[in-house]
């Protein structure tokens, strides 16, 4: 058995987990810039995550297995999207093990467990960051859903690299659908993420937190865990949107030249994303919690009308 | 040694009907009495699964007269694959619930008489088994009706409280409500279809012969899913379910919910594509728009439920509603001869059959150790069991995880399977179906993640935190019996969501029998483990795989990790410096789905009053706040409070004659002899 394919495979889980740190300090670093301050650098999180990986363990008393448990099923599901997912080629072996439906369903499973673990130590705050995470999911998976399913109907696969071959494939043509699908995309990976209109990473604010609230008790090595799949998150959603729209670069071989300018076009894509996630952060406030009804409603017809627009259009 | 499938199953039969006698005769000695009238259901359990199992992996069928019934319209039976599919659901969950029932009702022991449960509960495991292997009208309904009879006395085993005397009666209503309806539409296709000429019309041989008029069809259709809807409790015929399961004893729930309301499935499955065969396609349509409204409600209702048995039962009208979307799309793509495509929305639909038995049998019985532990249903007073019922508390989780539709257990499969045919409705001739139908799927999204909401809450709630109650009861740990009856069905949600394709592969001849095509071939186009239905570009997904990645790349991890030790310190909980935390402050079922209530509030009647009590002199602020909160679904008032309305004033007005005169009572007769002599000399 060839072990370059697998081997290959290894490779692209271990830069998406060596990019992400960085692709979050980038963020971070320009919403600095953005702000006039001055930024800490593009490596900060890095040496947050090896402080954090250096410190002991603070654990509550009334912590169960299942709080112990969940930073690390929480981070082998990311490490296991980040296999599944086409980033530098589409010819992997992991990629026929999963296709985009279970790709989300992987961040559903490290929620569900996150949220568990919110509640595990009898906190009012854990139990608050549950509840509103699994609020906003339940409203934003019909969403997200749609707009696969739109852009899936257009590849009639999927299989997230049957979408990336047929999109490379077919002819640069200006979709209405894809237009739509887009924005909602775009909506939905805000709230998924939790950035800012739906969640501010950055705020200990009490009354305002959603996943920081469900991970407040966590500490040391169980943290940094947390925290490295939350940046690898953000990174697998922004890749997502690439394969799904913007799937140019990817490699469609397993050939050296081609992996090459596949890592390339990743990173520049990614430093480009990185803009607009700025942008949109400077820009708008967060919203309170009763209004995201209409942020992801807005999302969800968005996506509809994507649907709508593939069947009567194209 | 081969294994005669029908024999094998009427041997199942016959022993749960030798049970109840054998209870009566052994009521002396309880205790003997359920150590060994349940290992023997179990037994009969067992033979039910491998009967079911051999006959669906032949694809055979076998027929078979007794000597039992009228003249002229013997007891048939018939084993094909479709009854040795819902057989073997039966089978594999009573398996599961016999076992976990002999630590469960020995734990009643020393309360009350248990002979009356042990006798209806083999009583109704046979007239489950009976109903599946019937193949005339009058076998069908005999068997409905001990199946249906059995379970109102099991419903109402703990008599002595008013709530439970309640949800049984309104069950039997309903029920009975739903069998009339059933009657009627065997009625048009025996009567119709024949003639009227003779009894063997009743025979499901001779209905599969006969071709009706699309009108009587209809209503023969409409008739048959009315009156197996109100048994599936599909909304808004659910109201007498989420009353009548959480007051059974939890084993008897875990049947009701696991495999009771399955046999309404097997009835509309097996009139529409068997008996009547050619369907329009706005029947599947129908079952699609009530599977879809049952799926979502039930959910929300489910979200808004703090009584854990409670909560269960609405999630299985969700359940059926999941189940209904894969058999309606089959149904839609049937009408349209896409045969593929239909046995793949078929086989989605059956999976979710076999799937939701196992963990929600798995669930009920996790609520039952609970319930037997602590004495408790209300979750609100629960929390913290995890440290005190660990099996439990694990094998739970399992149960939660398996319907939250989440990888790599077994109700993921089977929503993977369903968005599958979701996805290929493009393929459909007709243009608003095409743009209707995705609509479905995110609905189905929705039902998904509204679910793993609500098991975050059931589960968090109940197990993790501290304690929230008053009392402070102790709580121990299942005994061995139910333990392993939970884990088997634990295991068994856990291997169909790893090999699916092995079983979908298995059960492959239902979908041949019903559809006339096959998905197994490409389903395992790749290989055992990845399951790829239609074709291996269009969609793959491999349980198995990602269960070992995960299964690897946590200890993988956890190891790295501690390649230099590191402390672990035990700190209290950190309390922002207030110092007077108590469990009373954790987040409730109440608060924890408050979000969520107000997001969906207009789909409840919700009646929500704080009351500030108690004012200290002239202090601006109440010592105390009352709260109250009532959420009721609103089918209630809408549906039924008329109809028990009318009811009731028809009655007065119809009891306004009885004047307890006999002068008048003499009058009526004379009356009515009168008015018959002249209308029918």
């Amino acid at each position: 058995m060839n072990a370059w394919p697998f081997f290959l495979e290894l490779l692209q889980v271990l830069a998406l987990a060596a990019v992400a740190p960085l692709f979050a300090g980038w963020v971070k670093m320009l919403k600095c810039w953005s702000q006039g301050r001055s930024s800490p650098g593009l490596l900060q999180p890095l040496r947050d995550l090896r402080k954090l990986f250096a410190k002991d363990v603070l654990l509550a008393e009334n912590a169960s297995w299942i709080f112990r448990f969940t930073p690390y099923l929480v981070f082998s599901t990311a490490l296991l999207a980040a296999g599944i997912i086409p980033m530098l080629s589409v010819d992997l072996p992991l990629a026929l093990t999963a296709d985009v439906i279970v790709f989300v369903a992987l961040f559903a499973i490290a929620r569900f467990f996150t949220a568990l673990a919110g509640l595990d130590i009898g906190t009012a705050f854990g139990g608050m960051g549950a509840s509103r995470e699994m609020t906003i999911a339940s409203l934003a998976e019909p969403a997200m859903l749609m707009a696969i399913f739109t852009i899936s109907l257009g590849s009639a696969s999927t299989s997230l690299a049957q979408i990336v071959s047929s999109i490379q494939g077919g002819q640069l043509l200006l979709r209405p659908s894809f237009a739509f699908a887009i924005l909602a995309f775009v909506l939905i990976a805000l709230a998924e993420t939790g950035r800012i209109p739906v969640d501010n990473p950055a705020t200990h604010l009490e009354l305002t937190m959603i996943h920081e609230a469900m991970i407040l008790e966590y500490s040391g090595r169980h943290l940094a865990l947390i925290e490295w799949a939350g940046m690898m998150k953000l990174s697998l959603f922004c890749y997502l949107g690439i394969a799904a729209f913007f799937p140019w670069g990817i490699a469609a071989s397993r050939d050296l030249r081609a992996l090459g300018l596949a890592f390339a076009a990743m990173v520049l894509k990614l430093a480009a994303l990185g803009v607009g996630v700025v942008l949109v952060e400077t820009g708008l406030a967060k919203m309170r919690i009763f209004r995201l009804t209409e942020f992801l409603g807005a999302a969800f017809l968005m996506a509809t009308l994507g649907m709508l627009s593939f069947f009567i259009l194209e | 040694m081969s294994v005669e499938p029908l024999q094998t199953a009427c041997g199942a039969v016959i022993l749960l009907l030798a049970l109840p006698v054998m209870a009566l005769a052994l009521q002396r000695s309880q205790r003997l009495l359920v150590a060994s009238s349940f290992t023997l259901s179990a037994v009969a359990s067992l033979l039910a699964v491998v009967a079911g199992a051999v006959c669906v992996a032949r694809g055979s069928v076998s027929t078979a007269t007794l000597v039992l019934g009228l003249p002229e319209l013997p007891f048939t039976l018939r084993f094909d694959p479709l009854a040795g599919f819902f057989m073997v659901v039966v089978g594999l969950l009573s398996l599961f619930v016999s076992v976990y029932s002999l630590g469960y009702v020995r734990g009643l022991l020393g309360h009350r008489p248990v002979t009356r449960l042990v006798f209806f509960y083999n009583l109704f495991l046979a007239g489950m088994l009976m109903v599946v292997l019937a193949n005339d009208a009058l076998f069908f309904l005999v068997a409905w009706e001990v199946m249906a009879v059995a379970s109102y006395f099991l419903v109402v085993f703990e008599d002595e409280r008013v709530e439970n005397r309640r949800a049984g009666f309104l069950y039997l209503v309903v029920a009975h409500v739903g069998a009339v309806a059933i009657l009627l539409s065997f009625g048009i296709l025996a009567g119709l279809g024949t003639g009227f000429a003779s009894f063997g019309g009743y025979s499901f041989d001779a209905m599969r012969q006969i071709s009706l008029s699309p009108g009587w069809a209809t209503a023969a259709f409409l008739l048959a899913f009315f009156g197996f809807a109100a048994k599936a409790g599909v909304i808004p015929l659910h109201v007498w379910l989420p009353e009548a399961h959480p007051v059974a004893p939890s084993n008897v729930s875990a049947l009701m919910s696991g495999v009771m309301l399955k046999t309404a499935i097997y009835g509309i499955v097996r009139v529409t594509f068997d008996l009547l065969r050619d369907l329009p396609w706005w029947w599947g349509a129908i079952i699609l728009v009530f599977g879809l409204a049952s799926a979502v409600l039930g959910v929300l209702y489910a979200l808004m439920q703090h009584d854990l048995k409670r909560l269960l039962a609405y999630h299985s009208v969700e359940n059926i509603g999941i189940i209904l979307i894969g058999v309606g799309l089959a149904a839609i793509f049937r009408a349209f001869n896409l045969p593929l495509l239909a046995a793949l929305a078929l086989t989605a639909g059956l999976y979710h059959t076999l799937n939701h038995a196992l963990f929600k049998g798995l669930l009920f019985m996790g609520a039952g150790a609970v319930l037997h532990a602590t004495g408790e249903r209300d979750m609100e007073e629960m929390g913290g069991l995890i440290h005190r019922m660990p099996w439990t508390a694990a094998l739970f989780l399992v149960g939660c995880v398996s319907i939250s539709a989440l990888p790599p257990f077994n109700g993921f499969v089977s929503e993977w399977l369903t968005y599958q045919a979701f996805l290929l409705s493009p393929s459909l001739p007709v243009p608003l179906m095409k743009l209707l139908i995705p609509m479905g799927a995110a609905l189905l999204a929705l039902t998904g993640a509204l679910a793993a909401a609500c098991f975050v809450k059931a589960f968090g709630i109940t197990f993790l935190g501290h304690w929230r109650g008053h009392r402070k009861p102790q709580v121990r740990e299942a005994g061995w019996t139910m333990r392993a009856g939970m884990l088997l069905a634990a295991a068994s949600c856990l291997a169909l969501g790893v090999l699916p394709s092995l079983v979908i592969d298995w059960m492959d001849s239902v979908a041949q029998q019903l559809v006339g095509a096959r998905i197994g071939a490409p389903a395992s186009a790749l290989g055992w483990l990845w399951l790829t239905p239609v074709a291996p570009e269009r969609a793959s997904y491999s349980g198995g795989i990602v269960f070992l990645g995960l299964l690897t790349m946590i200890p993988a991890v956890y190891l790295l990790l501690h390649i230099r030790p590191g402390a672990i310190h035990r700190v209290p909980i950190w309390d922002c410096g207030f110092e007077k935390l108590t469990p009373r402050m954790q987040y409730t079922a109440t608060a924890f789905a408050m979000p969520i209530r107000r997001i969906f509030g207009f789909l409840f009647a919700v009646r929500e009053r704080v009351r500030p009590t108690a004012y200290a002199g002239a202090a601006p602020y109440p010592r105390r706040l009352g709260y109250s909160l009532r959420v009721r679904d609103r089918v209630w008032g809408w549906c039924y409070q008329p109809v028990a309305d009318v009811s009731f004033l028809l009655a007065r007005q119809v009891g306004r004659l009885q004047q307890g005169r006999i002068q008048s009572y003499l009058i009526y007769s004379f009356v009515t002899i009168i008015v018959l002599l002249v209308f029918l000399r």
